[in-house]
């Protein structure tokens, strides 16, 4: 008999009925709700005369639109406060738990959903947000969905969906010392380009990737989507359910026992077969930096920025003169040689805990350097706050000239105020450098936390190893 | 949602791969708590000069003369051409209301991002996946003269140019049953509410964690 993909698992453990030709009723055990793209499904509830299916699945956050300072005036933009008023409002009226501004839990979507235990193994976990990939690292199959199908999950507790083909990403051996998840995936992704896991769930594996932490790891599934896959996933370890025990929604007592054993069993088979399978070697990859307005236009941080003089394919060749002239590069420029105005640390693939102390690990006893405007890090969440000013990383990070924020994703996409103006160039943790993603005309440079930190010190990219 | 059966009309020709959902409707936009309005801003960092604020009067901003969308040409235009990986980053299903807001009923390329493909057939938008060389043929043949129009017949899966080339595309069963009946497929599958009861019923017994709280 032919084994079963972890993806394979988890789909048919969710299958409630197929059509003959293979679109299925997909059941939905965790929703996660924020303030952006459910204001419709709501009021499309609403104009039904629609309920939920099943209110304990949802669990709610305001994090894309919420301030990163002055906490204690509210919200001063009016059009932001709307929205905000209106998941309270909403979450009040159908009897949704909700994380609100202020509250400790409260924070992006994907860290508090792994935080408080709500995303477990196993599940089919969605959230009208691409990056809900996150969950992935917990051998969840996690998605992210458009707002007719958030309202669609609330009514219905499903989703219409066909089968995504398998492919398997195997990161063979190990990774250099400062080589972290963020390097991996943007590694991947320049291999397999931005398209290249369309149509895919797929799932990460090989000895880098079961070195990783579970926060690694979830920084590696939040990219699946920047290489066109809507879900990444990775196997059951014991790092996944020492993570995930006492958390405050994990299963508890009996249940803990039954779930545990439930669990070992979400890996491939060893005779699953994929429908593509990419191999790395851990050993080759470098500290990356994004030079482009695409996730896949990154190099290692040795390298020198393209030259579209060197490509015969025209839409290629163009493509890479458009992002060079977008980012204000010469071509076969040194990526080092590349000076930043900002630094971003956080969003939700780079706000844990270990992503401040990576940073922190390299911000210590230096200051930023005179040519960087600001410098900030952001939290994932209120509890990731705490735990990081009980470590005294807030004061490192204060002393060498960061700004230490409240929870939110900030200038990840720059709803808030938090952004970059025209022309300014960022080191960024976050995920998309797409043209005025982090501010109209900003210019984004994707990298790990301890690489965006030591960009904030020398002012420009440069080697971990040789700083 | 509005029915798709046949259209015709005239096409933009967008000649650029990784045409992002951030491109498509920046996010300030994304504060509103409503479904329509959002046309007036589709690509807005490139179709106008000065920094778009939702709160602005947008028929008074500088407009770029050099973008597509401006040129007098496209404005009755109603299909959207361009190259592959259309309509990849974020979920924002504020992107395909955003084109269909403006006007736009099929975007052809020759490849989508999965989950504005998705988020396309909710909302009576078609994105029609052709290979990339009858998408070079297309922009050519488009390029070459003043006035393009295609009729789409999605009853046929069919693409017909003006020099009376058809081109065949291909479109799932139930996805092209509720484009052309206009259905709402929530109502569609809340047809299987005992099969989901059934289902979450046996989940329970499987796996009693998931439904503790
Ligand atoms: S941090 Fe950025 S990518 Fe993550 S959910 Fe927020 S806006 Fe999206």
């Amino acid at each position: 008999m032919v084994g079963k993909t972890l993806y394979d698992k988890v789909w048919d453990a969710h299958v409630i009925r197929q059509e003959d030709d293979g679109t299925c009723l997909l059941y939905i055990d965790r929703h996660l709700v924020h303030e952006v793209t459910s204001p419709q499904a709501f009021e499309g509830l609403r104009l039904a005369k629609r309920n939920l299916w099943r209110v304990d699945s949802i669990l709610a956050v305001a994090d894309h639109n919420v301030p990163t300072t002055g906490l204690e005036k509210g919200i001063t933009d009016p059009v932001a406060k709307i929205q905000l008023d209106t998941l309270d409002n909403n979450c009040e009226e159908f009897g949704i738990t909700e994380f609100k501004m202020g509250d400790p839990r409260q924070g992006i979507v994907h860290v508090i959903g792994p935080e408080q235990g709500a995303t477990l193994p196993g599940m089919t976990v969605v959230c009208g947000d691409s990056h809900t990939s996150t969950h992935g690292a917990f051998a969840a199959l996690a998605h992210g969905i458009g707002t007719s199908e958030v309202e669609h999950v609330m009514a219905t507790q499903c989703l219409i969906q066909k089968k995504m083909k398998n492919m398997l990403i195997q990161v063979e051996g190990q990774v250099a010392a400062g080589v972290t998840g963020k390097d991996i995936v943007l590694a991947i992704i320049g291999e397999i380009g931005t398209a290249g896991g369309t149509g895919y769930a797929l799932e990460f594996a090989g000895e880098a990737i079961e070195d990783l932490s579970i926060e690694g790891r979830m920084t590696v599934c939040n990219m699946a989507i920047e290489a066109g896959a809507r879900a990444g996933m990775i196997a059951v370890d014991d790092k996944t359910i020492e993570y995930i025990k006492d958390r405050p929604f994990a299963p508890k007592a009996e249940h803990w026992q039954q779930a545990v054993q439930a669990w070992s069993e979400l890996k491939s088979d060893d005779n699953a077969v994929f429908d593509k399978t990419i191999c790395l070697k851990a050993a080759d990859i470098k500290p990356q930096v994004t030079w482009g307005t695409s996730p896949e236009m990154v190099l290692p941080i040795n390298a020198n920025v393209p030259n579209p003089q060197n490509y015969s394919d025209p839409v290629k060749s163009q493509a890479i003169q458009a992002a060079l002239d977008y980012m204000g590069l010469e071509a076969d420029m040194p990526i080092e040689a590349i000076q930043v105005d900002k630094i971003f640390i956080g969003s939700c693939t780079n706000s844990r805990i270990e992503d401040l102390r990576a940073a922190a690990a390299i911000a210590k006893d230096h200051h930023i350097a005179d040519n960087i405007k600001l410098a900030m890090v952001v939290p994932g969440s209120g509890l990731v706050k705490r735990q990081a000013e009980a470590e005294g990383l807030d004061k490192i990070f204060t002393q060498a000239g960061f700004e230490w924020r409240e929870p939110g994703c900030s200038m990840c996409l720059a709803m808030n105020a938090d952004r970059l103006e025209a022309g300014e160039r960022c080191a960024s943790t976050s995920n998309r450098n797409f043209e005025g993603r982090q501010g109209q005309g900003g210019r984004t440079h994707l990298v790990s936390p301890a690489m965006a930190a030591a960009a904030a010190i020398s002012g420009h990219f440069t080697d971990l190893h040789e700083s | 949602m509005d029915k798709f059966t046949t259209h015709q009309g005239s096409v933009i020709p967008m000649d650029r791969p990784n045409i992002d959902t951030d491109a498509i409707i920046p996010k300030q936009y994304l504060k509103s708590v409503k479904r329509t309005g959002f046309g007036v801003n589709l690509f807005d960092d490139w179709r106008y000069l000065d920094a778009g604020e939702p709160d602005m009067d947008h028929s008074k901003r500088r407009i770029n003369p050099d973008f597509i969308l401006n040129n007098p040409r496209y404005s009755e235009s109603s299909i959207l051409l361009a190259r592959e990986n259309f309509g990849c980053g974020s979920s924002r299903e504020h992107a395909v209301w955003a084109l269909t807001d403006y006007g736009i009923r099929a975007i052809i390329a020759p490849s989508f991002a999965d989950i504005f493909f998705n988020n396309s057939f909710k909302n009576g938008l078609l994105p029609i996946v052709l290979p990339a060389s009858v998408i070079d043929t297309i922009f050519t043949e488009l390029s070459a003269t003043d006035h393009y129009d295609l009729v789409i017949d999605l009853q046929q899966q069919q693409l017909k140019t003006p020099s009376g080339e058809s081109y065949q595309f291909e479109v799932d069963k139930f996805r092209k049953y509720c484009l052309l009946n206009g259905l709402d497929d929530i109502g569609l599958s809340l047809r299987h509410t005992d099969a989901i009861r059934a289902y979450e019923a046996n989940r329970k017994k499987a796996a009693p964690w998931l439904f503790a709280s």
